[in-house]
């Protein structure tokens, strides 16, 4: 489990996180949603340590981790396969020696266990044909997905996707929400994954938190957070770019 | 008379206090700028302490180093053969042409050599290097930084000091030393191409003061210099790729700032490597 206390943090003297408290069940998949520019991505870097809190802790499984140095961190992050927005394959490495990076640092498996594995985690994203080539060579779908396969290869126990489905197309899109599914189904995992694409929030999620002026705003059910009336949230899932209330809909609304 | 002092006093005083708060100014934004620099040479040390910790207490990672040696050492060669051989060419016809008026030709065969081997070699060749590694270097890490791949290394519980640094820091410092010795040599026999058969300087006279002349001592302390030319170019090229700000404009700005930095690194700490070296290794 994952416990989020109190989180602060600022960049520059604009704060950005101001106190978020949450908590991450084991096996759930929670989906963090909130505008551009809200802290999400902020918020997903502070769970596997990338980012220290000016305040607050990160629990993860007992273990407080903002007091550990990189090192300690290490056993930390192996827990954890990250999916970044952009991808972040490594250039200089094609598809198959990017997915095998995390299995060949941990210098535990003979090259031709990495290679099953591999090759295995390329089959489920469908990239095995294109596993000799650099990620410059790749559409964004495809970088997408290799980088889902790195995510997922080293069977972590938590993934957090930034971003996930964030410049492809509705069919692929669909396509990167099945395999999320999949892969939490296959691998029993923990999943956080923060987005602003409201189809892909209610297709993953268990539960979805609203990220809004720092602080975890809302949470609540797929469901529950369809039926909100609460207006911040309404104005986030309906896309409207001003604030209706249940009542002033219609009528009158308020900025 | 009187409104005339009363306005030019007070002129005078706006003068004064315009003046004062522009050298307010001027102090602060000096003392923002050292402090930003002190800063940075602070994170700089400390980027070192943790490459050399990390070479000393982590397995060797070959496969990377020696990939970066061919890249920076092997990759480098024709750069810095160019550079060496051209440079004595055209140094051995400078001193022939001064020497010659005051019949001192076959000084021309030391003077290359000795050059060659205590400055102009290790300085030449660390910025030849500067120049095409050190932004190769930047500009890698730098991107990577802007993209999340640095990120995304850390996440998967690899230092990127431990995979990207140390490779580069160990193939500069075993590098930079074989492509000094490499210049040394071409710049040498180029002079002396020059110097005997176009200058017309006697063969056996040329050679004989060579050797006489130029020590291992020289070839030594040439060398020893160009290890710790490599370590500033890794150092430097590191750091500005790590620190690099977001954007093409930051990558950009990296690469630049480590190609001057280093470059200016390499020539002042040639001086002072030069006056230790000329007491522990004397001429």
């Amino acid at each position: 489990m994952i416990q989020i206390q109190d989180l602060h943090k600022s960049f520059d003297g604009a704060e950005v996180l101001r106190g978020v408290d949450f908590e991450i069940h084991d096996g759930e998949t929670l989906v963090i949603i909130g505008r551009s520019g809200g802290g999400k991505s902020v918020l997903l870097k502070h769970l596997c340590g990338l980012l220290r809190p000016d305040a607050g802790r990160v629990i993860v499984d007992g273990v407080d981790i903002d007091p550990l140095s990189e090192s300690e961190l290490t056993p930390i992050r192996k827990k954890f396969g990250v999916l970044f927005q952009g991808g972040a394959l490594f250039d200089s490495m094609t598809v198959f020696e990017n997915v095998a990076f995390p299995l060949r640092e941990e210098r535990k498996l003979e090259e031709p266990e990495i290679t099953r594995r591999v090759e295995q985690a390329l089959t489920v994203v469908d990239l095995l044909k294109a596993k000799d080539k650099k990620p410059a060579e790749l559409s964004g779908g495809m970088r997408k997905r290799a980088a889902l396969a790195r995510a997922c290869v080293a069977n972590p126990k938590y993934i957090l996707y930034d971003e996930p489905t964030t410049g492809l197309d509705p069919v692929l899109a669909d396509h990167i929400n099945d395999l999320v599914l999949q892969t939490r189904d296959q691998l029993h995992v923990t999943s956080l994954a923060v987005t602003h694409d409201m189809t892909s929030a209610y297709k993953i999620a268990d539960r979805i938190a609203m990220l809004h002026d720092g602080r975890i705003h809302a949470v609540g059910t797929p469901k529950e957070i369809q039926a909100t009336t609460d207006p911040i949230v309404r104005q986030f899932i309906m896309g409207t770019a001003e604030i209706q209330t249940e009542v002033q809909r219609g009528t009158e609304t308020v900025s | 008379m009187r409104d005339v002092c009363v306005y030019g006093g007070l002129a005078t005083v706006w003068a004064l206090s315009y003046a004062a708060r522009g050298i307010m100014e001027t102090v602060q934004r000096f003392r923002q700028f050292v402090i930003g620099q002190l800063n940075q040479l602070g994170s700089m040390l400390l980027l070192l302490l943790d490459i050399f910790k990390t070479t000393f207490s982590k397995r060797p990672r070959w496969r990377e180093t020696v990939d970066q040696m061919y890249k920076i050492g092997w990759q480098s060669q024709a750069v810095v053969v160019v550079t060496g051989a051209f440079t004595g060419m055209v140094f051995a016809v400078q001193t022939y042409l001064q020497f010659h008026k005051v019949k001192m030709d076959t000084a021309v065969g030391p003077v290359v050599s000795v050059a060659m081997t205590r400055e102009l070699g290790p300085v030449l060749t660390a910025l030849m290097v500067a120049g095409r590694v050190g932004a190769a270097i930047a500009a890698e890490l730098g991107t990577m930084k802007v993209t999340e791949q640095l990120d995304s290394m850390r996440s998967m519980g690899t230092a990127p000091v431990d995979y990207l640094a140390v490779p580069r820091f160990i193939a500069l410092m075993v590098g930079l030393p074989l492509l000094t010795a490499e210049a040394m040599f071409f710049g040498i026999f180029s002079g002396y191409f020059v110097g005997v058969h176009m200058c017309g300087i006697d063969q056996a006279y040329f050679l004989n003061h060579m050797y006489q002349f130029t020590s291992a001592k020289d070839v030594a302390s040439g060398l020893i210099k160009s290890v710790f030319f490599g370590m500033f170019i890794a150092l430097i090229s590191t750091y500005k790729g790590f620190n690099a700000a977001e954007g093409a404009e930051g990558v950009g700005r990296a690469t630049t700032e480590a190609v001057v930095v280093s470059s200016l690194t390499v020539l002042i700490a040639n001086f002072f490597l030069t006056v230790v070296f000329s007491k522990i290794i004397p001429v």
